[in-house]
């Protein structure tokens, strides 16, 4: 037996075993790989994340709603920066790590390249769409990677949080006026489908779902998440009286789970592919405010740099 | 009496509201995530007040006045902010200019106003300097970051304030409320603060290496209710829920 397939059969016993993986430990170059680039993606949906509902912070109807609207946005780039340190305990800077968001090459949650066109939408991104995360990454507070999993922890928490504020402007709006009811289903209409997209292709079309059983990033599949997702929110659904788009939606007594029509896959790959209805807004506001923020980065450097020099020089005549 | 509070709070409100606004068009936007973040905090921050500010103006108002009825129902015409407040943010060196030539001002305004005879007023001006002792240190810091860091930079911060400085003046141009509050105790002396804010300033700006510009103080009339065509733009963005949808509950 080779001593690299000796480390990675401890490696794996260790994982087994439910012991968390830290950076300075051994590991698969895949592992390190994977990591990267799932940590990252993450990262890249929180920062994309905020410019949908960021479209809405100023238009927002109160002052509770605004300030409520401005925190959520806040915390999601705190998930940003939380994410991109996981990551860069890896090997990997947050410079690199932008730079493959801007160039195309790293991907990030689909669910973001869909305009916010009304109120409502805020009220159902944080139901649907900070749900459905909560969904994906509940699981990941158990991940085998131990800075990942932590910073699941808590951004979990704060999720859940978006999630009952998401819920809580939908219950306002149901209980509302005509127009605002009307919103709101629009908002579900819109929203209902790319949600249970979030939850990645059918198991049949997913090819990584093995490695990552085996190393804690997933512990269920896409199909079981999405199930999960869906019988939690049809009630909650009912309860606001609003209806899912879906005619096919029914409970199915012997499942003990809701049946739910086909997803347009098609659509799906469309935006995953780059031609969604705004992925081009959408990495274009990145990138501009990344080119737009290049002085002030370089000054700032040029600054601390300057500093430096000056305090070396002060504790040398010192 | 209760009239002239109830302005002098608008007055107040406003500069924050206004403020609060443009930094909440930046969200998502910054240079880095660090900043977007701080920026992002200062506008809650603002909107805090705001709604504190609000609160007690409806209550002195009465019948079925709202924090969001005096922020959401007002004509531009309305408005008390200065006019620095509302000017876009052109770039991050605008930016921090105007957050700087505020902040300054804010503090030094507040630590008066927590000795207000109003005991509301010196209740929120006292959880608000906690905040704005904050803000400067930060805008401050950019100052002297962006002002000192390299030629591209320096020349950046010196465009914003060639243009923003000279907006500065209005904070002291003590109106007739202004006055009436000044004389009961309620605001400050606006003539006293102006010597030592710019003191303040001009020191800041030394060390930032940026020179005050020698432009003559604009002639703005933004607290008495006449403003700049940006204010319009803000307004139709900021109320636009409230006048397409009116008389329904968030
Ligand atoms: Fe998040
Ligand atoms: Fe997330
Ligand atoms: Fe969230």
């Amino acid at each position: 037996m080779s001593p690299e397939i000796n480390l990675e059969e401890q490696f794996q016993a260790r994982i087994d075993a439910g012991e968390k993986i830290e950076p300075k430990d051994w590991m698969p170059e895949k592992y390190r790989k994977t990591h990267i680039r799932q940590i990252s993606q993450h990262a890249h949906s929180e920062i994309v994340g905020m410019l949908p509902e960021g479209n809405w912070i100023t238009r927002a109807p109160s002052l509770r709603r605004k300030v409520g609207l401005l925190a959520k946005v806040q915390d999601e780039a705190g998930h940003g920066l939380y994410l991109y340190s996981a990551a860069e305990t890896l090997g990997i800077s947050r410079d690199q790590m932008f730079d493959q968001l801007h160039k195309g090459k790293a991907k990030y949650s689909s669910i973001f390249n869909y305009p916010t066109l009304s109120w409502a939408d805020i009220g159902a991104i944080g139901w649907l769409v900070d749900g459905a995360a909560i969904i994906n990454q509940v699981m990941l507070t158990r991940t085998s990677f131990g800075p990942y999993a932590r910073a699941m922890v808590r951004i979990c928490k704060e999720e859940s949080f978006h999630q009952r504020q998401g819920y809580e402007i939908m219950l306002g709006l149901a209980k509302g006026t005509l127009e605002q009811k009307e919103m709101a289903q629009d908002a579900l209409n819109r929203f209902w489908w790319p949600s249970l997209m979030m939850f990645g292709p059918r198991d049949a079309e997913s090819p990584n779902t093995e490695q990552s059983v085996k190393w804690k990033i997933k512990r269920k599949t896409n199909d079981e998440l999405r199930q999960q997702f869906i019988d939690i929110t049809v009630p909650q659904a009912e309860y606001l009286g609003l209806t899912i788009p879906d005619p096919d939606l029914k409970w199915n007594e012997e499942r003990g789970h809701y049946d739910f029509g086909e997803i347009d896959w098609n659509e799906f790959w469309q935006v995953v592919k780059g031609n969604g209805p705004c992925n081009k807004e959408r990495l274009g506001a990145r990138v501009n405010a990344w080119e737009e923020g290049a002085w002030v980065r370089d000054a700032a450097m040029a600054y601390s740099a300057k500093n430096k020099t000056q305090n070396s020089k002060v504790s040398k005549t010192a | 009496m209760n009239d002239k509070l109830y302005k002098y709070l608008l007055m107040l409100g406003d500069n924050s509201m206004i403020l609060g606004h443009r930094l909440s068009e930046l969200c998502g936007h910054g240079p880095s995530l660090e900043t977007d973040i701080a920026l992002t905090n200062i506008s809650l921050d603002l909107f805090g007040q705001v709604r504190n500010i609000f609160q007690y103006a409806a209550k002195l108002k009465g019948a079925n006045t709202t924090e969001d009825s005096i922020a959401f129902l007002r004509t531009a015409r309305q408005h008390h902010n200065c006019i620095l407040l509302e000017q876009p943010n052109t770039d991050f060196a605008h930016v921090i200019i105007r957050q700087y030539l505020f902040d300054a001002f804010q503090k030094l305004q507040l630590e008066n106003l927590c000795e207000s005879a109003d005991d509301q007023i010196a209740a929120i001006a006292a959880k608000s300097l906690k905040e704005t002792n904050y803000h400067v240190r930060f805008s401050a810091e950019w100052c002297k970051r962006l002002g000192a860091g390299t030629s591209e930079s320096n020349q950046k911060m010196q465009e914003a304030l060639n243009h923003l400085y000279p907006f500065s003046f209005e904070f002291f141009e003590q109106n007739e409320i202004e006055s009436e509050m000044y004389s009961k105790g309620i605001g400050p002396d606006l003539n006293r603060l102006k010597d030592i804010y710019f003191s303040q300033v001009k020191t800041l700006l030394s060390t930032a290496e940026l020179n005050i510009p020698d432009s003559p103080a604009r002639h703005t009339k933004g607290k008495s209710g006449i403003h700049s065509e940006y204010l319009g733009y803000i307004l139709s963005d900021f109320q636009y829920m409230q006048r397409v949808y009116p008389n329904m509950q968030w």
